[in-house]
């Protein structure tokens, strides 16, 4: 299992080697990965349906409960299926459909990436491991839909898909966390057992926020759906694949499969039926205004999950059942009529569903599975589509507040089989304009797929029993733990729900044949733009953006100096809040030793020296009264037993200072550069840390100081080391590495010197 | 002493800093040294002084007889010289070369012109 999980990630690491064959022929042949998955999926499939307890343990982190336990029942086996099922067909459309593209192999990659982690997500047991597979869709997503990377169009789209979803990840991650911790565990199963626990939480009221807010993310629930029609960049193939059966629908399964662990509580239930109500009317209504192909089934879309959240927020078992079967249903006729659309695309070049007509003379294959997709998309009696609408309507009818909900459902019903005429049927009836006469049907690589799922559509609406024991009723079993009475049925006799059913269909394609889509209403839609989710929200990044602009130009401005005040002043406020909080510290003068007249002398000279560095404004007397600071401190080392210190200090500050002096002449004159108010106020800073360094080597002294280390040394100098100098037996001897560590150090600075003397730079040549 | 020590140290941070915060690179330097002498004689008031006694071994003894000044922040303090020293002497060639390219003692003249970011 955890083979069948990685193989992708696995099969485009290999991609990187054989490169140039599969871009041409050989790409057909990527097929067989989905392929085989398809099949082993399906083998397992008796053993779902049996209510076997198919798991697989894979330890990752064990002690921080983190593994890879894959779980496959009745939800993840639909969601596998369709992910490798429909992966199959992509993957044989994809290799026609960018055939001879320089970048085939990588985008077989990225796609093979994506469905790899899209079944991890859907397998994934363990919520932490859940997470990392949610992200990796995020960005593999994100490659896929930025494919066409010389477009700025796509690469804009495909970062506000990476922000959105990724945002999303972000409170998603968070609610898993806080579930792992209530419940003690990072396993949904654990979870599911301990859910009373769950709901009566504190917190149930923030994990519901956080997980809701990543699951409507990902699928493009209002107000983030906006991300979706951007993404529809992206070549038509990843358009199929990511938005019929995998990406969006993430976030479905996510609130499917913890429905038994927060579901049947009020917040859950509203908010799911809110948001996902309200986004399906919302899109639906909004399909109406585009005239792109891909941008009415990308609404049409958005509209689609909206109606499977409201479902799982519904939360009865004939809501369930629906779920379960419009997810098939939306699966297959909305890939079916990307797919029509992206060979519509690929042999026209045009998506503009108002110029676009007659096609079914040239395309006669394309036609028959887009008329095939709309027919099921639309719920015509006698296909998938017709039992799934059957099933909605009688899940809404069933529920509390019933005429609201089946008021909603129908609005969109009726809408969404318009949208599903207009992709599916418009192109394809009417007459054949003059530019469209010489278009000729791709290979069948291109016609097969779409039709195969359109067809299948149909077949399913036919014969829907085979469906119920193997695949509806493991769904709903998942989600509420029984599936007493779930049969599904063509027919269920004269009652309302049929009603509703004629009633969506009269007015969806009466409607259809009344209305056409117009620039004209897609411009007046436009109009409402400024207050679209979609401006808000890319509006409040473009302030993070300039926040965090503002925010980096007053920290990292490229002014050492401004660093330097920033570290000292954020010390010295920090040390002096601690100051003044805990009062003054106590300091006893008496324990110290006398002040002698030399020590007083030196000392004396020392502040007078540093005075004349700071305010002389010659560079001579500068250097010179530095050196006089320096041979002051060799002194002080004398008086208090370091002789080897004054010896060190003594020659490094004669080395310097015939430095200074050797290019004294071919420095600058100090120059007059801040104003007096600048240099105030540097002063006081300065005065303000020097102060904070004396109070606290005041305090320091106050502690008692252990000696433990020195006196190992003292005494183990002569006896070890043969050495009668401490300080040099340290030096050369127990610490006698660092030594040569330092003189390395030296020599690379001697190295430099030399090199930078020996450099002779033209000033013209400086740029 | 102590005290006085002390504000002498304060006093060389004190215009190490008032020094490194100026535009001038000739003074960053200068108060770059000015910092590390106070830096020095920090470690070495913290290791308690001690007068006349130098961590030396007497020539007849094996081990130290009476008090001794502590060793350790005096060969911290001896590194520490030395590093600085190679440091100073590094920046001093650099700055020379980096006044005959700009002909400027000003950093902020040395920074490139703003780029949009």
């Amino acid at each position: 299992m955890l083979l069948a999980v990685l193989s992708g990630f696995l099969v485009a690491a290999s991609l990187l080697f054989p490169g140039r064959p599969l871009k041409g022929k050989g790409a057909v042949l990527l097929t067989l990965l989905p392929a085989g998955l398809f099949i082993y999926f399906c083998s397992l499939l008796p053993q779902a349906a049996a209510g076997e307890r198919l798991f697989f343990h894979y330890p990752w982190v064990p002690a921080m409960g983190v593994n890879f336990d894959f779980w496959l029942d009745g939800l993840s086996m639909v969601f596998c299926l369709l992910i490798t099922g429909i992966g199959t067909l992509i993957f044989f459309y994809a290799s026609s459909y960018l055939k001879g593209h320089p970048y085939l192999d990588r985008f077989l990659g990225y796609l093979s990436m994506f469905m790899s982690a899209m079944l991890g997500l859907v397998l994934s047991d363990n919520v932490i491991s859940l997470f990392v597979f949610w992200e990796l869709t995020s960005i593999t997503s994100f490659f896929l839909i930025g494919f066409n990377n010389d477009s700025e169009a796509s690469r804009k789209s495909s970062m506000l898909a990476l922000a959105i979803t990724g945002g999303g990840g972000f409170f998603l991650m968070a609610g898993l966390v806080l579930m792992g911790t209530v419940a003690g565990s990072y396993s949904v199963q654990e979870m599911i057992a301990g859910n009373a626990l769950m709901k009566n939480h504190a917190l149930y009221g923030v994990i519901c926020f956080l997980v809701c807010a990543g699951a409507f993310t990902k699928s493009a629930q209002f107000p983030f759906h906006f991300w979706l029609p951007g993404a529809m960049k992206a070549p038509t193939p990843v358009s199929a694949y990511l938005h019929s059966a995998t990406m969006v629908k993430a976030g479905v399964y996510l609130l499917a499969r913890l429905t038994p662990v927060l579901g049947n509580h009020p917040y859950w239930s509203l908010t799911l039926m809110i948001t996902g109500g309200f986004t399906m009317v919302y899109a639906a209504v909004h399909s109406l205004f585009r005239t792109d192909l891909k941008s009415i089934l990308a609404y049409s879309t958005i509209s689609a999950l909206g109606m499977l959240v409201f479902l799982t927020g519904v939360g009865t078992g004939e809501a369930f059942t629906a779920m379960a079967v419009f997810v098939l249903v939306h699966a297959l006729y909305k890939a079916s009529l990307f797919l029509v659309t992206g060979v519509i695309d690929h042999e026209t070049g045009i998506r503009d569903v108002t110029r676009l007509s007659g096609l079914q003379k040239v395309l006669l294959p394309v036609a028959v599975a887009g008329v095939l997709a709309a027919l099921s998309g639309g719920g015509i009696p006698l296909t998938f589509g017709f039992i799934g609408k059957d099933l909605i309507y009688e899940a809404t009818m069933r529920a509390g507040n019933a005429g609201l909900l089946t008021a909603a459902a129908l609005l969109t019903n009726i809408l969404l089989l318009y949208a599903g005429f207009v992709a599916g049927i418009k192109p394809f009836t009417g007459r054949l304009s003059e530019a469209f006469q010489d278009v000729h049907l791709p290979p069948l690589s291109m016609w097969l797929p779409p039709l195969l799922l359109a067809v299948a559509g149909v077949v399913l609406g036919l014969f829907p029993g085979v469906l119920d024991v193997p695949v509806v009723g493991p769904v709903v079993t998942a989600m509420q733990g029984t599936a007493e009475g779930i049969h599904l049925h063509i027919w269920h006799g004269f009652n309302f729900t049929l009603l509703l059913s004629a009633v969506t269909l009269v007015a969806g394609v009466g409607f259809y044949l009344l209305r056409k889509p117009t620039h004209k209403a897609e411009l007046t839609i436009g109009r409402l733009g400024f207050i679209s989710p979609q401006r808000l929200i890319t509006g409040a990044a473009r302030g993070v953006i300039r926040f965090s602009d503002w925010f980096t130009i007053l920290f990292q401005n490229g002014y050492l100096r401004v660093y330097l005040q920033y570290i000292v002043l954020f010390l010295t406020v920090l040390l002096g809040i601690r100051y003044l909080g805990e009062g003054r510290p106590e300091i006893s003068v008496s324990q110290f030793s006398e002040i002698t007249v030399y020590e007083g002398v030196v000392s004396g000279v020392i502040l007078l020296a540093i005075l004349v560095t700071i305010l002389t404004s010659s560079r001579l007397t500068a250097i010179a009264s530095l050196s006089v600071v320096g041979y002051c401190i060799c002194l002080l080392f004398v008086f208090y037993s370091a002789p080897d210190l004054a010896m060190t200090q003594f020659t490094i500050d004669t080395l310097t200072v015939v430095l200074f002096v050797l290019v004294l002449f071919k420095l600058p004159a100090f120059t007059k550069i801040s104003t007096t108010a600048v240099k105030v106020r540097d002063m006081v800073m300065a005065v303000a840390f020097g102060t904070l360094i004396t109070i606290i080597a005041l305090e320091v002294l106050e502690e008692p100081v252990n000696k433990e280390i020195s006196r190992y040394y003292a005494e183990n100098a002569y006896v070890l080391a043969k050495g009668k100098n401490v300080v040099n037996v340290i030096l050369v001897d127990f610490r006698g590495l660092d030594t040569m560590v330092e003189i390395t150090v030296l020599t690379i600075a001697a190295i430099g010197v030399f090199s930078l003397l020996k450099l002779k730079i033209n000033p013209a040549e400086k740029e | 002493m102590e005290v006085i020590l002390a504000i002498l140290i304060g006093v060389l941070y004190a215009a190490g800093i008032y020094m490194m915060v100026r535009r001038s690179l000739v003074k960053l330097l200068i108060g770059l040294i000015l910092l590390g002498n106070g830096a020095n004689m920090l470690i070495f008031l913290l290791g308690r002084i001690t007068k006349g006694s130098p961590p030396v071994i007497p020539e007849d003894a094996r081990v130290f007889a009476e008090v001794y000044a502590d060793p350790i922040p005096q060969a911290l303090i001896l590194t520490a010289i030395v590093i600085s020293f190679g440091l100073q002497a590094f920046a001093i060639i650099l700055l020379k070369q980096v006044y005959i390219v700009n002909a400027s003692d000003d950093l902020d003249d040395l920074n490139p012109i703003e780029e949009e970011i």
